[in-house]
């Protein structure tokens, strides 16, 4: 199956979704982006670099872990994680990041900017940044950039300028816009490193390219590993961008099932939810330069979304996954703000994994769905980031004392030097 | 009469016509109304009636604000074409429908083009709708005589402008320099020689907009283009001077 074979169809449509809706004065740039990328994609050497640059840099390629103490708790299914937390920068992002930096010296091209939700793609782009000397700034939904300082930190840190949106529902898709205007006025010298596969063509097909690397990995993993290929393949669903890095690798495979984790948020009817295809809310539309499913209302403007991940926060979905759910290729679940926290203290006991609340969606469904599976069948699911950035969100919700203790003591201490 | 008649005999008794922008629900309809007023005496040619979307990523902080504040605030498409249908009834300028594209996709496109008919407009402008996409809808807008409005860019190539040419109707929106809306253009050798490169893809009326704010950049257009569009100067003097603010803007602008 190749879903980014245009040649019969509609360049950048997957079935009636994806698309370019952007303003004219962008459509030389991001023809001019689409000629270098297809370029890229057309050369061996490019994807050789690649690799070599991730292995070299960020650690590639990531384990795979049995978690035994796991799947014997359940009882049912042998759980396996690809453990994309282990890059440099704790998440998958760094895989885009990296290839579209070295897009964007093919391009000629001396300015990045990005927008971030958690803060992951951001602080990858900051790292990308730095090493290549490329000058970048970041737009944070200023919501996120209170939630997510510990990133900002870093990004600022690694040199990037960091901008907190005051727009909107100040979160991600606030930055996506902010990102835009940016652009459309800079575009002469900047690139856009857009973080997940969603965006105007070619977006969705060049993130989903570079994450495609999770999936191949983790095909030749799990099979020398579990002697099989999975069952099933669980992977948490913001933007959609870990889920088709690890998805592309068995989508050819038939008897693997392919499930998106949304987030739940508050759960079915509360309408403080970020779950576009799980739940029911969600309507096709255009905005932010594609056409998906969006969380709008019936006149187009976009609803609020919530979750507890600020990574999966987003009012769209990536439009190759509207149309592979059409199509029944991938099923969608949704995990709420409550389990998500009972399941992150559940594989932190037993298997000592920390991953991040974006990745502990994939966890909570897999967990519930392992114990009716047999011993003999295997689950992967995609551990796309490391949770030590949520520690301030994760003390909250586990309501930790000691780190109150901790956090006031810091405060007190700024507060007197600051006399 | 279409759009490009109109423009045509307006521009028999003066040289260079203005099209004025306001945003529907911002900061209200009764003082959306105020505004308009101001426009009609002044002599406005042409009035964008922005409807608010939750995702304005051609606009500027002013428009953004504006759109997010109008949303705030209860705004509802059946209120910004009753708005629409009030203001073409009563006032001597024609009116176009600006926003986004969403806006039209999700009450249907054929819908969209009959209530701007029936709302009294006679075009619409759509800043992320590209040339690629429009087809069904101009051919829908044809059929209700409304007119798509085309924009062209410093960045189209010529083989772009030459599409974006035939697909124009009623009038062509020059933008005059890169960015969103409501940053200072400077009124140069580039706008002049954008203009002309433009002029060579159609034989329709050129507007210019994008930072078009005072007396002196009407008369660096004044012989060049067919329309001044005047946005985001005439929104921030409402905010900081109100009604008088905005007649005096008007009054020194097309003096």
């Amino acid at each position: 199956m190749d879903i980014f074979d245009f040649s019969d169809g509609r360049e950048g449509y997957y079935g009636e979704y994806g698309g370019v809706f952007l303003p004219e004065i962008l459509h030389a740039t991001i023809e001019e982006l689409l000629a270098c990328f297809r370029e890229c994609k057309a050369d061996p050497k490019f994807w050789q670099d690649y690799v070599a640059l991730l292995q070299n840099y960020s650690g590639r390629p990531t384990p795979i872990t049995h978690l035994e103490n796991l799947s014997r708790k359940l009882g049912g299914a042998q759980i396996y994680v690809k453990r994309d937390d282990l890059n440099h920068t704790g998440s998958h992002k760094i895989n885009n990041v990296m290839g579209q930096g070295l897009l964007c010296q093919r391009l000629g091209k001396r300015r990045v900017i990005a927008e971030t939700g958690a803060g992951q793609h951001g602080f990858a782009t900051a790292t990308m940044a730095a090493k290549f000397g490329f000058d970048c700034k970041i737009y944070m939904g200023a919501v996120d950039v209170a939630r997510q300082r510990p990133n900002v930190f870093w990004m600022e840190n690694l040199g990037a300028e960091v901008i907190a949106v005051e727009d909107g529902q100040k979160t991600l898709k606030d930055a996506v816009n902010e990102c835009m205007r940016d652009w459309v006025t800079n575009m002469a010298d900047t690139h856009y490193i857009l973080g997940t596969a969603c965006g105007p063509h070619p977006f969705p097909e060049m993130v989903s390219w570079f994450q495609s690397i999770i999936g191949l990995e983790a095909r030749e993993q799990i099979l020398k590993q579990a002697g099989k290929l999975p069952d099933r393949v669980y992977a948490c669903v913001g933007g959609g961008s870990n889920a088709m890095g690890i998805f592309q690798g068995f989508f050819d495979d038939d008897n693997v099932e392919l499930i998106g984790c949304e987030a739940g948020g508050h759960g079915v009817g509360s309408y403080m939810h970020s779950a576009r295809l799980a739940y029911d809310d969600a309507s096709v539309g255009v905005a932010q330069g594609y056409k998906t499913y969006f969380l709008q209302n019936d006149e187009g403007n976009m609803n609020e979304t919530h979750s507890v991940a600020a990574g999966l926060d987003y009012i769209g979905i990536n439009p190759i996954f509207a149309h592979l759910w059409e199509q029944g290729k991938v099923r969608f679940e949704a995990a709420t703000d409550i389990e998500v926290k009972e399941a992150l203290t559940l594989t932190m006991r037993t298997e000592g994994l920390i991953p991040a609340l974006e990745s502990t969606h994939a966890f909570v469904t897999a967990i519930k769905e392992a114990p009716s599976m047999g011993k003999d069948e295997i689950i992967l699911i995609n551990q796309s980031g490391r949770g030590d950035k949520d520690i301030f969100t994760i003390a909250d919700a586990l309501d930790d004392s000691k780190w109150k203790t901790f956090i006031a003591g810091k405060a007190d201490q700024y507060r007197s030097e600051k006399k | 009469m279409g759009l490009q008649t109109y423009i045509t005999e307006r521009k028999k008794d003066k040289d260079l016509l203005v099209m004025a922008h306001v945003v529907c629900g911002y900061p209200s309809f009764a003082d959306n109304m105020k505004e308009l007023e101001i426009m009609a005496e002044a002599g406005v040619d042409l009035v964008e009636l922005q409807f608010p979307f939750s995702e304005p990523s051609a606009d500027g902080p002013l428009f953004v604000r504006a759109n997010e504040a109008s949303l705030k605030s209860g705004t509802t498409i059946d209120q910004c074409f009753e708005f629409m249908h009030q203001a073409s009834q009563r006032f001597p300028f024609k009116i176009l429908m600006m926003g986004y594209y969403n806006t039209a996709f999700k009450m249907g496109e054929e819908v969209f083009v009959k209530r701007i008919k029936e709302a009294g407009g006679v075009g619409y402008i759509l800043p992320d709708l590209p040339v690629e996409e429009f087809a069904n809808l101009h051919r829908l807008s044809e059929q209700e005589g409304i007119e798509p409005i085309v924009l062209m860019t410093p960045t189209s190539t010529d083989g772009r402008l030459a599409k974006l040419g035939a697909a124009s109707r009623g009038m062509v929106y020059v933008v005059a320099r890169k960015g969103v809306t409501g940053s200072k253009t400077t009124m140069g050798d580039d706008v002049l020689s954008l203009i002309a490169r433009c002029r060579q893809h159609t034989e329709l009326p050129i507007g210019v907009g994008f930072g078009v704010s005072c007396k002196a950049d009407m008369d660096f257009l004044r012989g060049t283009a067919d329309l001044a569009i005047v946005g985001t100067a005439a929104l921030k003097t409402w905010e900081s001077s109100g009604a008088e603010g905005l007649k005096v803007f008007f009054a020194e602008l097309m003096a």
